[in-house]
């Protein structure tokens, strides 16, 4: 297959960050088109600097790549920079490995991190002269497939892709390799068609095509039902039940151009059970299934050997709650001590237990900021999304940060939650003023900083907050006006808090994104013909462009306020009923109304099963610790001095 | 605050860093699609190849250690070269020869390694007088000798560099000390290609082809249907005849024993 490099080479002096577009980087494969039977392009539809350091991406690419009979290379979002001299001279969509034409592919995967990624593959699509619309694509054409966690929803671009698996990737892209080389083996018969049927029967890959929905005439769903035999009635997530088995990626790629994570991540457990409410991840993920000390610690070593990265993140959802965290940082910043390696962990939990993870892993660097995310501002809120957190322990958690020498903490929040109130949110800036009032005791210094961050809340398919109306964009704003007067009315503790927030309504966008059904495809087309592109950066995204992309093919009972701001009901047929978590929708209902009870859920690692139904119907067990392990000792070939 | 700090500042514990023993030059290139990476992206694959290649850096001292590296200038993004340079200090004496292999070995293709010579004394900043630069132009050969003649009649020659901030002025034609055309060859598809060698002396600011090629518009309007390939094929101490040449000469010359 061709390199469309050669055509491209001219155009890159004149776009900015060139190297983002040439490949090369350490641990990227170029294997030989004709030497392999299928052929994956793997799209991250934003920027490179986003996409490089994507996990998904990196664990696809290199478990497919160590097949013999396969090969995979990755794509990613061009500017519009680039897209425009591309049109004009006629480049497609390509690879950043070989440069060869994604349209060529057996398949092209698609990870969705976020809905807003939506518009960006319309993009590649179309610069790949692929159909847009799945139903006019032909056996020449790739398998437009989707994954990451937004293909958990995929109905709003159920026309846009071919099919959509969910959950874990590493083995079901084995499974769907062999059936595609199959296929091509036996001479490809029934063509795509068939292939998709094949690919459907498995019970394992969504394919929208061979699903109808129904509507009622209040514009709810009526049903969602296989169109042909065959085809089964719920499709099921994927879990990897021994991430020991899988400590992809071996070998992780280094960028030449500047990503966002500068440093290399080593996933040390995946799925949480902490239970917050208004976190798709941790529900989509269920269950808990922690890495071994001793294969995180060669995983480290490995590709610390195969990077030289300075720093590595112990990643998670919840990182500090791996049942080994605190040997496995001592183990690890002993064993790198020498080295100039640092360690980080996204630390979310509040309480001093972090706080000496944290030490551990800065004994002998710079102590600059320490992030907390009590996510909801007063108490009462904290229990509705069921994140365990008392500004007791908060202040006295902070206390201790300061006084061991951390300068800066940083706290995260969410504005637009279910049953919120101007109250809720006020009681930030108070918590604000009482970390500093808090840092200046424990250090007898004024100079202490904090800073509030605060993300819109968007309620996502498959939680407990299914079914909440999303907040009106010009209530958050309005709150967060208020919130930053509120902080301000004391100038002198209000000069020290730094806050950070965006205006509400790129999250609506999102919202309509992530609860829509099929209809709302005509809206992310029309607002991608209208330019639309990076919905994810603000200054690419364009509200009214969806508002009115909205108002013109939402016709009828179901429009944009419909799709966000309206509260369902417990029997309401969501868009997503036929595509199984594992989670009950009976526990999710339950779970539901306890929030507005203001009842806490408690952790099933730590107390007895509540059966949110997850390894009852998928057949999986939580897998944590302690092992009593510990890293196992460096090979003597290979010295550390 | 304007008010003593009573909180107790933490200092890096332990000793401080061992000392630099020895110090080595490396000649590099930056060759075919890499040569698309900035100078940033350079100095960090470049600090992550000497971990890799567990080379025995010096570091600086404080909270966040820097290995010890100095670059001398480089050439622009986009801009291929066969002779950059930069020093290493290290924390243990070693065979150059083979730090130049592990080192390019930890490198992507198209980051070489050429060469590693133990410094002498002098620093290798100063040996840097001039730049011989390469440039493979999609133009016609009377077009572009035309128009460097016109240039070289010039005593001075200000063109506007777009910078971050807006434009800065710079004169095109007083650093070069040599502009020679010749046919290119061998293009595929018999479009015109023009090479135009250009020995440019170092001066700050500095000047680069891109502002030769902006002062050839100026002068004769030579317009270039696309951009030119360029490379940079050496930099170094000039000699009596204008040529450039080699600045670790010096260095293989003198007694190689380490500091």
């Amino acid at each position: 297959m061709e390199s469309l490099f050669p055509k491209l080479e001219p155009l890159l002096p004149r776009v900015s960050k060139p190297i983002q577009y040439v490949g090369g980087e350490l641990n990227a494969h170029t294997k030989a088109w004709d030497a392999v039977a299928v052929r994956w392009a793997l799209l991250y539809p934003d920027a490179y600097e986003v996409g490089l350091p994507n996990q998904g991406v990196q664990i696809l690419y290199e478990v497919i790549n160590e097949r013999a009979d396969a090969l995979a290379e990755r794509s990613y979002s061009v500017w519009p920079d680039l897209e425009a001299l591309m049109r004009e001279h006629g480049i497609g969509q390509f690879t950043v490995d070989a440069h060869r034409p994604v349209a060529a592919f057996d398949l092209l995967g698609v990870s969705f991190a976020t809905e807003l990624g939506y518009t960006n593959l319309l993009t590649a699509l179309d610069l790949a002269g692929i159909p847009l619309h799945a139903a006019e694509r032909t056996d020449e054409h790739p398998i437009v497939l989707a994954g990451g966690h937004a293909a958990f929803n995929p109905e709003p671009i159920a026309d846009f892709v071919d099919a959509a698996v969910l959950g874990d990737g590493e083995q079901v892209v084995g499974a769907i390799t062999d059936l595609v080389r199959d296929w091509k083996a036996a001479g490809r018969p029934g063509g795509r068609e068939q292939l998709l049927l094949r690919l459907a029967a498995t019970g394992g890959v969504y394919v929208p095509r061979f699903y109808d929905v129904t509507y009622l005439p209040d514009g709810r769903i009526a049903a969602v039902r296989p169109n042909r035999a065959g085809v089964p009635e719920r499709v099921s997530k994927h879990t990897v039940m021994n991430l020991d088995e899988w400590p992809y990626p071996k070998t992780p790629l280094v960028p030449l151009a500047e990503s966002v994570h500068e440093r290399m991540s080593v996933e040390i457990f995946r799925g949480c059970t902490r239970g917050c409410r208004f976190c798709q991840a941790g529900m989509i993920t269920r269950p808990v299934r922690e890495r071994s000390i001793d294969t995180i610690g060669s995983m480290v070593e490995q590709g610390l050997r195969a990077t030289g990265f300075e720093e590595v993140g112990l990643l998670s959802l919840s990182s500090a709650d791996h049942s080994e965290i605190g040997e496995l940082s001592k183990q690890l910043a002993d064993r790198y001590a020498e080295d100039k390696i640092s360690l980080s962990l996204p630390s979310t939990r509040v309480d001093a237990f972090n706080i000496d993870l944290a030490n551990e892993f800065s004994r002998n660097g710079r102590r600059s900021g320490l992030t907390f995310a009590p996510e909801g501002g007063s108490e009462r809120l904290r229990r509705v999304i069921n994140k365990m957190v008392s500004k007791d322990d908060l202040i006295r958690t902070v206390s201790t940060a300061y006084a061991q020498g951390w300068r800066q903490v940083k706290l995260y929040f969410m504005c637009g939650l279910p049953t919120e109130t101007d109250e809720d949110v006020l009681e930030i800036a108070e918590l604000a003023h009482d970390v500093i009032r808090a840092g200046r005791r424990a250090t007898a210094s004024l100079d202490i900083r904090c800073t509030v961050s605060i993300g819109g809340f968007v309620p996502k398919p498959h939680t407990p907050f299914q079914w909440a109306a999303q907040c009106d964009p010009q209530i958050v704003n309005t709150r967060l006006r208020k919130l930053r007067a509120a902080i301000n009315s004391e100038r002198s503790l209000g000069r020290n808090v730094g806050l950070r927030y965006h205006d509400g309504e790129p999250s609506l966008v999102e919202g309509l994104l992530s609860r829509g059904d099929r209809r709302v495809g005509a809206v992310i087309e029309r607002v991608w013909r209208d330019g639309g592109r990076f919905d994810g950066w603000s200054e690419h995204f364009c509200y009214e462009r969806w508002v009115s992309a909205a108002a013109a093919e939402l016709r009828g009972t179901a429009d944009l306020a419909w799709f966000t701001t309206r509260e369902r009901d417990g029997d309401e047929v969501l868009p997503w009923d036929h595509l199984d978590s594992g989670l009950d929708k009976q526990w999710l209902w339950d779970d539901w109304q306890d929030s507005l009870g203001e009842f806490e859920q408690d952790d099933c690692r730590w107390t007895p099963c509540f059966d949110c139904g997850v390894c009852s119907n998928l057949g999986t067990d939580i897998q944590v610790g302690p092992t009593g392990r510990a890293l196992l000792p460096l090979a003597p070939s290979a010295p550390r001095s | 605050m304007g008010r003593a700090e009573l909180m107790a500042r933490r200092v890096p514990s332990g000793p401080p860093p061992p000392p630099v023993v020895q110090r080595i030059r490396l000649r590099y290139a930056k060759r075919g699609r890499l040569r698309f990476t900035s100078h940033r992206d350079f100095a960090r694959a470049f600090e992550r190849a000497l971990r890799r290649a567990e080379a025995p850096m010096a570091y600086s001292a404080g909270f966040s250690p820097h290995p010890k590296i100095s670059y001398v200038g480089a050439a622009p993004t986009g801009v291929a070269s066969e002779a950059e340079y930069l020093e290493i200090g290290l924390a243990r004496v070693v065979d150059p020869v083979q730090l130049c292999t592990a080192i390019d070995a930890a490198l992507p293709d198209g980051l070489d390694i050429v060469e590693a010579v133990p410094a002498g004394p002098g620093s290798l900043a100063e040996r840097v007088q001039a730049s011989h630069w390469r440039l493979e132009l999609p133009a016609d050969h009377a077009a572009v000798s035309g128009a460097v003649a016109a240039f070289l009649a010039c005593d001075s020659l200000e063109v506007e560099r777009p910078t971050k901030g807006g434009t800065r002025t710079i004169d095109a034609r007083g650093a070069v000390l040599s502009a020679d055309v010749s046919n290119g060859t061998g293009h595929p598809e018999g479009a015109p290609r023009a090479i135009m060698e250009l020995v440019v002396r170092q001066v700050t600011p500095a000047v680069r082809p891109d502002d030769v090629l902006a002062a050839l518009r100026r002068v004769a309007g030579l317009a270039l249907v696309a951009p030119p390939v360029v490379v940079r094929l050496a930099q170094g101490p000039l000699d009596a005849r204008g040529a450039v040449g080699d600045p670790l000469a010096a260095d293989r010359a003198a007694v190689t024993t380490p500091l």
